[in-house]
């Protein structure tokens, strides 16, 4: 079957038809091929959110992994230990290349080190919160930080053990900040749990405990973005060209004290939706901080978002400013786009990876003539996918109900509105869509393929029906992409490359991404396509 | 002597062992046709799959019954149920390894009966249709080290396996988590000897394996099931590693089960450990070592000659799984460096003898040895040792880093180099690739450091 001739409910059908009959039919609704929006506005809708199918193989990561793993991550001088056996600390030690820059030589940096307290039988059967309270005196013995995280592993919340508790003890017993994470393995159905308790966590522990704001005329908070390759830098360094004060990122190159004063700033600008919007409406509703999504994935992604905050700040010199930067720095872009483009136009890829990330590249691809025919996300919600038009219409099943949504109310002292309404009014008449996400098949083409927690055997069935010039994925599905004949970029950890975010990300990605799709390596390669056994049927017990 | 290995501190830093159902994953991935199978939360398999990948750089299926907080509650039953069934459909396993993983095994279900049942009843709807076998086995990670994972697989796989019947001629061959290149050395020597054996578990081309032809739900190659099946009717087992000759072990369960006849042997990295080996292959097959092995045990001698100077004088760590550790300390040993500090993660208590069996009449004064440390304790316990060269994986950069040492990268994981599967160890020729990592890494250390810059060394 050519590419050019292959529809995409064929596709659709092609992907489902070894599963058994109950996998294939949650699978079908999971999969959907993308439609312009209808006379409301709504885009067909996906399941997602939702429990992993036993026994196919996911991309997808646990809560204990997007709480420790990615929003703890990057901070570099909170103290985490991981209260359990030793696999999961040992598995977050570092595994996504989050890099941080500490102010001084001496300034803490805790990133390099795994912490936990190695839980053995004993401490399962008769409680482990004694050797916890011991791992974190001798933690705080041997570090003295600021302050100290417990992150639970599965067996905690199965045998009891009361973190929170051991977490209040030694706050008042060691003067500095303690605090725990509920976010066993076995809660929510993906890592996107994980964000959630986490920012929940960071959000009423450590947030608004500084109240002396950074210098600077226009503060903002980077809200979901981590620092990986060194992403954040980059951004870093344009919005100080801007003159635009960075109060605090969520969580990438972050320190403790960054987040405990992050309610002076005056705009939350979001990047991945997913992991942290909530975050970004809490901090409206207590401090009464706007918020607004941004993309500094892509040059004109980027460009667009600085545009976004200049407008917000509505300063003139401000404004001016943003163009002159982005003039500048797209004169150097559009330079190698030029030079890259005649070699990429029309080729293809495929996105399936992150919250957001399947959503921003695509900004990247674009700009230098590629088309996304198939992306989805690994633990995405709907809105991620189809805009936040559709958040009344989701249905709260069991699994998101177990995750803490914390009762937000004004700050008696620090609510303070950055505007007054009708300056937000305005704003939004203007076009500035404050506290709006659109999702990410507002950005896709018609007929292209939307595709939620992709599987390990549609992952291969799709390259063999599409047969994409790159295919983005993450280290998991690397190498099977790679066995197929197709060029992979790891859109986790970037191939140990990068920074892909802002200008000079984007030409850095360019160039990569034109590597990738004009090597000549693939020659020594014949791709499996041509075989295609297809199972027999079985009769599922039960 | 050194004083006894304690760990000085109650909480883990950078630890030096991985989890249990990690090693159990490993041995399933050994045998032909097998999908491992995690009973527990989802993260486990994504986060085991994402250590295997980036040390084979390799694809690697590891399915998982993703246990929710109902299941953690009720049980994990119907979605063992559903996840065997879809891995069935979707990957046609000739075998599932199941492993339990710390959810599963804090509450206390045992997935064997569970298992048991289902397959009853799929066999009663689906007359004369060949079903996989599958495997269980229990790896708590509160329980023992990825190592102790590995061996519980392996002997698992052996008991659902293996046969009694007449003995025949045939050997299994227990190498313990040895590296593709490794595997398939040994598969090369035995079989230069006339011995048929088979290496249990042997994942050497499912985790080194050429780009695919052809749609390969489960990647090819691994030890056969008939081989496991065979494995009670061995004329004997030869093990490796200073636990082989446990009384739980894989080999010892043979020998007690079916009367096989066990042989254990300390992984052969060096001139003399090698030596024994050969010595076992050479009365088992009643033949001498063949010319070409002689051989390399010749060139692997001449180049220890060739360089001694450079070695003699540098003080070393070494920090790996324990059968690697014993290892590398005879192997170090006999080169004329200095072993002052040997270190594991495991705890199996028997690296201390293991160590002093293996460096015997080698060195002035033994090591400090230590089982059941971290990085921070190994980072404390060596700084004034005047080291010069560090053995172990990638997780030893750091330190190795901070001191201005070279690090030698072997074991696992290895994610900051390329070609770990290729490494190789065992035997004269795996030495001899170990020996002239280890001289040109102190080599290309003191080149550096040189303000000369000489170009012959």
């Amino acid at each position: 079957m050519a590419t050019e001739t292959l529809r995409p409910e064929d596709a659709k059908r092609a992907l489902t038809e070894a599963y058994p009959t109950k996998a294939a039919r949650k699978r079908a609704k999971q999969i959907v091929v993308n439609a312009p929006p209808d006379a409301e506005g709504f885009r067909p809708p996906i399941l997602s959110n939702t429990r992993t199918t036993p026994g196919v193989i996911t991309q997808r990561g646990c809560s204990y992994a997007g709480c420790k793993g990615v929003i703890l991550g990057p901070v570099r001088d909170i103290l985490t230990i991981t209260h359990g056996p030793v696999g999961c600390g040992f598995y977050s030690w570092l595994t996504r290349r989050n890099q941080t820059r500490p102010p001084s030589e001496d300034a803490p940096n805790y990133m390099p080190y795994a912490l936990m307290t190695d839980m053995q039988e004993n401490d399962i059967v008769f409680g482990g919160e004694k050797k916890l309270r011991k791992a974190i005196r001798e933690a705080y013995e041997i570090f003295r930080p600021k302050a100290i995280a417990i992150a639970a592993t599965c067996p905690v919340g199965l045998i009891g053990d009361d973190i929170h508790a051991v977490a209040r003890d030694m706050k008042e017993e060691l003067g500095i900040n303690v605090f725990a994470f509920s976010c066993e393995g076995y809660k929510g159905v993906s890592q996107s749990a994980g964000h959630h308790i986490a920012n929940n966590g960071i959000f009423e522990h450590v947030v608004g405990t500084r109240d002396e704001p950074p210098g600077g005329k226009f503060r903002i908070n980077l809200l979901g973005e981590y620092n990986i390759g060194g992403d954040a830098f980059e951004i870093e360094r344009i919005l100080e060209l801007c003159g635009i004060t960075l109060v605090s990122t969520f969580s990438g190159n972050a320190s403790y004290d960054q987040f405990a004063r992050a309610h002076t700033a005056d705009l939350n600008a979001v990047m991945c939706h997913r992991s942290i919007n909530y975050m970004a409406e809490m901090t409206e509703e207590k401090y009464g901080i706007p918020w607004i999504k941004v993309n500094f994935i892509g040059a004109e992604a980027t460009a667009k978002s600085l545009r976004k905050i200049a407008q917000y700040f509505g300063d003139p010199d401000l404004v001016e400013r943003v163009e002159q930067v982005t003039a500048d720095e797209m004169s150097r872009v559009r330079a190698v786009i030029d030079e890259v483009r005649p070699r990429t136009e029309g080729k293809t890829a495929m996105l399936f990876v992150g919250g957001s990330r399947a959503h921003h590249y695509q900004e990247l691809f674009r700009e230098i003539g590629m088309r996304t025919v198939a992306a989805g996300y690994e633990f995405g919600h709907r809105d991620d996918y189809e805009g936040r038009k559709v958040l009344p219409f989701i249905k709260i099943d069991a699994d998101s109900r177990n995750i803490e949504e914390l009762d937000v109310e004004p700050d008696p002292e620090r609510y303070r509105p950055r505007k007054p309404p009708e300056e937000l009014e305005a704003l939004r008449a203007q076009g500035l869509d404050l506290g709006e996400y659109e999702g990410l098949m507002a950005d896709m083409e018609e007929g292209s393929l939307v595709i939620d927690d992709i599987t390990h055997y549609e992952t291969e069935r799709l390259i063999e029906l599409y047969r994409p010039d790159v295919f983005c994925a993450g280290i998991k599905e690397k190498y099977v992409i790679q066995k197929h004949g197709i060029p992979m970029k790891q859109l986790h950890n970037y191939d140990y490359h990068g920074p892909y975010a802002g200008f000079r990300g984007a030409v850095r990605f360019y160039r990569e991404i034109d590597r990738m799709a004009s090597t000549r390596i693939w020659r020594h390669v014949t791709p499996p396509w041509a075989q295609d056994p297809r199972p027999e049927t079985l009769r599922q017990a039960s | 002597m050194p004083e006894s290995a304690a760990p000085a501190f109650v909480s883990t830093t950078n630890a030096c062992h991985l989890c249990m159902p990690l090693g159990a994953c490993l041995a399933f991935k050994g045998v032909e046709g097998t999908v491992p199978f995690l009973h527990g939360s989802q993260g486990c398999a994504t986060y085991m799959r994402r250590y295997l990948i980036s040390h084979y750089r390799e694809p690697v299926a590891i399915a998982s019954s993703s246990l929710g907080e109902r299941q953690a509650v009720f049980g994990g039953g119907p979605n063992l149920r559903q996840g065997l069934w879809n891995v069935i459909t979707a990957m046609r396993p000739r075998v599932i390894g199941v492993a339990t993983t710390c959810l599963t095994e804090t509450i206390g279900e045992e997935p064997g009966p569970l298992v048991e049942a289902f397959l009853a009843e799929l066999a009663g709807k689906n007359p004369g249709v060949t079903l996989p076998r599958v495997v269980t086995v229990r790896t708590p990670s509160f329980g023992g080290t990825h190592t102790e994972g590995f061996r519980r697989a392996v002997r698992a796989l052996l008991k659902a396996l293996a046969r009694p019947g007449p003995a025949g001629s045939h050997l299994n061959l227990l190498p313990g988590m040895a590296s593709p290149a490794d595997l398939r050395h040994l598969k090369d020597v035995v079989r230069a000897f006339g011995l048929e054996a088979a290496v249990i578990p042997d994942p050497s081309d499912p985790l080194d394996g050429p780009i695919w032809d052809a749609y390969t739900p489960v990647p090819p190659g691994g030890t056969p099931p008939e081989a496991l099946q065979a494995a009670g009717r061995a004329r004997a087992t030869v093990a490796l590693g200073c636990m082989a000759g446990d009384a739980s072990g894989p080999g010892a369960w043979l020998r007690d089960r079916f009367g096989v006849e066990l042989l254990p042997l300390p992984l052969p990295v060096g001139l003399r450990a090698s030596d024994r080996f050969f010595a076992v292959l050479e009365e088992l097959s009643g033949r001498p070592t063949p010319g070409w092995v002689r051989a390399q045990r010749g060139r692997l001698v001449d180049a220890y000659v060739d360089a001694h100077k450079y070695l003699a004088g540098v003080r070393a760590a070494v920090v790996a799984d324990e059968d690697l550790a014993v290892g590398l300390s005879g192997f170090l040993a006999e080169i004329g460096v200095h072993v002052a500090y040997v270190a594991t993660g495991d705890r199996s208590g028997s690296l201390e003898g293991a160590v002093d069996a293996a460096t015997a009449g080698l060195l002035r004064e033994p090591p400090a040895v230590r089982e059941e440390v971290d990085y921070y304790t190994v980072a404390e316990e060596t700084r004034d040792l005047g080291l010069g060269l560090v053995v172990g994986t990638s997780k030893a950069y750091p330190l190795a880093r901070d001191w201005g040492i070279p690090l030698v990268r072997v074991g696992f994981p290895i994610h900051d180099r390329f070609g770990a599967a290729r490494q190789r160890v065992l035997g004269y020729a795996g030495t001899q690739d170990l020996f002239d990592r280890v001289v040109n890494a102190l080599l290309a250390q003191q080149q550096e450091a040189s303000a000369v810059g000489y170009g012959y060394l």
